[in-house]
């Protein structure tokens, strides 16, 4: 059960469905009741054995991972897995009036939070924001122009911060809500220059291509889970859940980088190159990526040597 | 009919005449003026390239000049359309080459194009004067350097969002010394370094420049000497960010602001360095339009900023502004027509700054003349909503988004389905809506009764059943794109006001109910339609008929199915027997 919540989840909350933490704790429960009960019908789904291709994630969520060649699944699979939430499915909203206090209590009211989390969600490295911010696709709806202004922004100032130097500290008084960087002073390898925002990504065997942020993400791993959770599960509109951003923060290798799935991850670089996703520092990727593609391990034999020495590497690293 | 009107008294008279519409009725006319109006058409817009063909286009319009065209569904703009689906412009561009060698406009907005096609309209049309590609991709500098390089008499090149592939730094210098004509020219959205030299010397001998949009790698130590080289500006995009701070920079800047006495558009602004605002102090009353949206200022530089633009017309900005800035804003902006507040943190669990439908409700109360609103908040209530409605009967778009999904009435914990209700009785004159927030089929009835010249509406995660797709598709007259996401509509809806359909422009469902059977059966039934469904699965046919699809695009057409469909596109059969494999 547990896994199929997880998964359902697709490991990740959204902003879009938290809320704020403490006082609607309430309306979160019965967000995640409705939700479970839905993952219960869900695993007993016929077609999970089937769902060895790819990367052997995705328990629960049936449907759309892998290729193509999968046989047709039941048609009454969808109302198992796919139902869409109304506004019937949240009466304890309503009648929760009472117990839940609003988020405002009067209009001049400071931000809940003192600190932004402009730079936390966009550019962080745990697994559960990187994901959650990109957990339903299109929703907020906002262009991926914006998109990356909006991460630009948060970077610049965290440059700005990285640079300890007095000339920027009168900057930064006036600069009275800046985003929560934490970790990411750690990070100053990532370039300034450029926006690389969304790269292509492409599956062999998938006529779809996705695109994700690179600048979400702050390490291989993070990225590999991410395409994981992009290709090898079905993407669900449905509210995600609080308990899945804690719970599934993934502890898993990516099996993308590892060399031990069907798939290998793959890139062209700026001299039009495909190279082995994993093979130099993050930095160095960033500045040279241009997109990504999943290929075959069977294709990836022009790569041979290096795979096979790297998937050796891996082994016998402890995971 | 024995008198009949001279022609050449017609084609003058129809000069004056540019609205489509307006042209569509005079063509309607009679044989005669069908005719005549025909051969003077000029200007053409295809709000959807797949509406018809370049072949009927030109065909029946002869002697166009200006071409504007959109390709891929609105809401690709948020990732929900694949790759590779389609709005191609080679094919237009190739057959514009062979029938307007005076084509002199080419407007596209969310389309491919190549570098090829770039290259067409370098080398074919001998007038090209204006290139505006809006949210475009699939072309590279390369493509621009040939642009550069032979249009000789270009006014206006414009990148705005677009997708470019930056393989060469130096396309700019590939326009001749001798070209002198530039206007306008767009480029923010390249990420590259470009040569600043190419540009100062482009700038400086092009006297007619009236904006220029600049990319955010221009540092701010070039703007001075840019902005003297033209001063006949009038709207300008720049940063305001450099790595060393020195004080002439400071005062070289100001300078120059000043000296563009007729400056009246700004944005921009990427990474502005807020000791550097006040070099704007002196253009802010001149300014009507003024976009903040990429600049990370705070509440307290914002308001100073702009409480010094009374004149302004055009805001859009970060929810950094606050309730309190909104505050200022309705206070000295009088003249402010459009608003479009952003969210800086739009994935954030938490609020991060103070914005919520108060400062909304300011604005729709001080500035009278406020008729368009993009509005992102995290929450909302209905009685804000209905005062909003009431202060400001004159608005005609209205775009809410409240950023978290089935969002209630913060107060009273109840549906918003009021609160918009509200918004379309008061606002008589509504073209546009976006809706967000709990929201059941109450909303969509009021809509229908009083969405009498709704001509768009967006809708997310919204509603119970098919009855709410079913009053908006009957009740809103005016319809012309609907496009939904993630709401229970199916079936019933659909087919019953099938014909309504066919009086729209597109109509865009993912993620609902509607099952292949009925997507079928409307293909079959209405064969001016193409009903296109995105599958990933594979052929329709595989998919058991109650199966819902996963992307529904329907719109109208007078060019049958298309011929350039990716393989997860499946027209919708018109003929049955003729079932594609």
């Amino acid at each position: 059960m547990d896994s199929g919540l997880s998964s359902l989840g697709g490991g990740g909350g959204g902003g879009s469905g938290g809320g704020s933490s403490t006082n609607e704790s309430v309306t979160t429960v019965s967000k995640v009741e409705v939700v479970e009960q839905m993952s219960t019908e869900a695993s007993s789904y016929p077609g999970e054995a089937e769902l060895e291709l790819g990367l052997g994630l995705s328990l629960g969520t049936g449907g759309g991972g892998g290729g193509l060649v999968k046989p047709k699944q039941p048609s009454s699979a969808w109302g198992e897995y796919g139902r869409i939430l109304t506004a019937k499915d949240f009466p304890s909203v309503l009648s929760n009036a009472s117990s839940t206090t609003p988020r405002f209590s009067n209009s001049s009211a400071g931000p809940v939070s003192g600190t932004k989390r402009a730079a936390d969600s966009a550019v962080s490295q745990e697994v559960g924001s990187a994901t959650a911010a990109s957990q339903v696709v299109g929703w907020p709806p906002i262009r991926a122009y914006r998109m990356n202004s909006l991460v630009n922004q948060a970077k610049a100032l965290a440059a700005e911060d990285d640079k300890a130097d007095s000339e920027n500290d009168k900057f930064k008084d006036t600069l009275k809500k800046k985003p929560y960087t934490g970790s990411n002073k750690n990070n100053s390898t990532v370039k300034e220059k450029g926006h690389l925002g969304f790269v292509k990504v492409n599956m062999d065997g998938l006529p779809i291509g996705r695109k994700v942020d690179l600048d979400a993400h702050a390490c291989y791993e993070t990225l590999a889970q991410t395409l994981e959770d992009m290709f090898f599960r079905h993407n669900t509109t449905m509210p995600p859940i609080r308990s899945d951003v804690e719970k599934g923060q993934s502890t898993n290798p990516s099996k993308l980088l590892d060399g031990s799935s069907e798939f290998v991850l793959t890139y062209e670089d700026k001299d039009g190159d495909w190279m082995l996703v994993g093979d130099v520092p993050w930095g160095m990727f960033l500045s040279t990526v241009k997109r990504l593609r999943i290929m075959r391990t069977s294709e990836a034999n022009g790569l041979a040597p290096r795979f096979q020495e790297r998937s050796e590497r891996q082994r016998s690293k402890p995971i | 009919m024995g008198y009949s009107f001279p022609e050449e008294v017609l084609e003058h008279v129809l000069s004056f005449i540019d609205s489509d519409s307006d042209r569509n009725s005079v063509s309607l006319v009679c044989k005669s003026w069908h005719d005549i109006e025909r051969w003077c058409r000029r200007r053409l817009f295809v709000g959807n390239c797949y509406a018809v063909s370049p072949a009927i286009a030109i065909r029946r319009f002869p002697e166009l000049r200006s071409v504007s065209l959109k390709g891929k569904p609105h809401f690709a703009d948020f990732n929900l359309v694949p790759h590779e689906w389609g709005g191609y412009a080679y094919p237009w561009i190739a057959a514009f080459a062979e029938a307007y060698p005076w084509l002199e406009e080419l407007r596209l907005k969310r389309m491919v194009v190549s570098d090829e096609a770039l290259e067409l309209i370098a080398k074919k049309f001998k007038n090209f004067r204006v290139l505006v590609m809006y949210s475009c991709e699939g072309f590279s500098t390369d493509g621009l350097a040939t642009i550069a390089a032979n249009c000789r008499n270009l006014k206006e090149l414009d990148l705005s969002e677009s997708e470019v592939d930056d393989v060469s730094e130096n396309w700019l210098c590939q326009f001749p010394d001798s070209y002198t004509s530039l206007e306008s020219l767009n480029i923010t959205s390249l990420s590259s370094e470009i040569r600043f030299s190419g540009l100062e010397r482009l700038v400086g001998r092009c006297p007619n420049l009236k904006t220029l949009k600049l990319s955010h790698s221009v540092p701010l130590d070039l703007l001075p000497n840019l902005l003297q080289k033209a001063p006949q500006l009038v709207e300008l995009g720049s940063g305001l960010h450099t790595k060393e701070v020195h004080p002439d920079l400071y005062s070289k800047l100001a300078g120059a602001f000043s000296g563009c006495k007729g400056l009246k558009r700004l944005c921009g602004l990427w990474d502005v360095v807020p000791s550097y605002l006040p070099t704007l102090y002196p253009i802010c009353f001149g300014l009507t339009s003024l976009n903040l949206s990429d600049a990370p200022i705070q509440c307290p530089e914002l308001i100073k900023l702009v409480s010094q633009c009374q004149n302004l017309q055009r805001l859009w900005v970060l929810d950094y502004i606050e309730d309190t800035g909104l505050n200022a804003l309705a206070e000295s902006c009088k003249d402010l027509r459009e608003l479009r507040v952003f969210p800086s943190d739009p994935f954030g669990q938490e609020p991060n700054v103070s914005l919520t439908e108060q400062g909304l409700v300011s604005v729709s109360a001080g500035c009278p003349k406020l008729h368009s609103v993009l509005y992102f908040c995290r929450r909302m209530s209905n009685v804000a909503l209905s005062t909003i409605a009431r202060n400001r009967p004159n608005l005609t778009r209205f775009r809410l988004c409240i950023i978290e999904r089935f969002c209630p009435d913060y107060i009273t914990l109840e549906p918003l389905d009021v609160g918009f209700g509200a918004i379309v009785e008061h606002c008589k004159d509504l073209k546009r809506l976006s809706l967000s927030g709990l929201l059941t089929d109450r909303v969509f009835e009021y809509i229908g009764s009083h969405g009498k010249k709704l001509e768009m509406l967006s809708l997310a995660f919204a509603g119970d059943s098919d009855l709410g797709l079913h009053h908006v598709l009957s009740g809103c007259k005016s319809l012309r794109k609907l496009e939904i996401r993630d709401c229970p509509f199916g079936d019933k809806a659909l087919l019953e006001n099938a014909a309504k359909l066919e009086t729209m422009r597109s109509l865009w469902m993912s993620a609902c109910q509607v099952s292949y059977r009925a997507c079928k059966l409307l293909g079959q039934k209405m064969p001016r339609l193409n009903v296109e469904v995105i599958a990933e699965q594979g052929h329709p046919d595989l998919s058991p008929d109650e199966y819902p699809v996963e992307k529904l695009y329907i719109y109208r057409t007078v060019s049958g199915p298309r011929s350039d469909m990716p393989s997860f596109v499946w027209t919708m059969d018109k003929n049955p027997a003729l079932r594609s494999s």
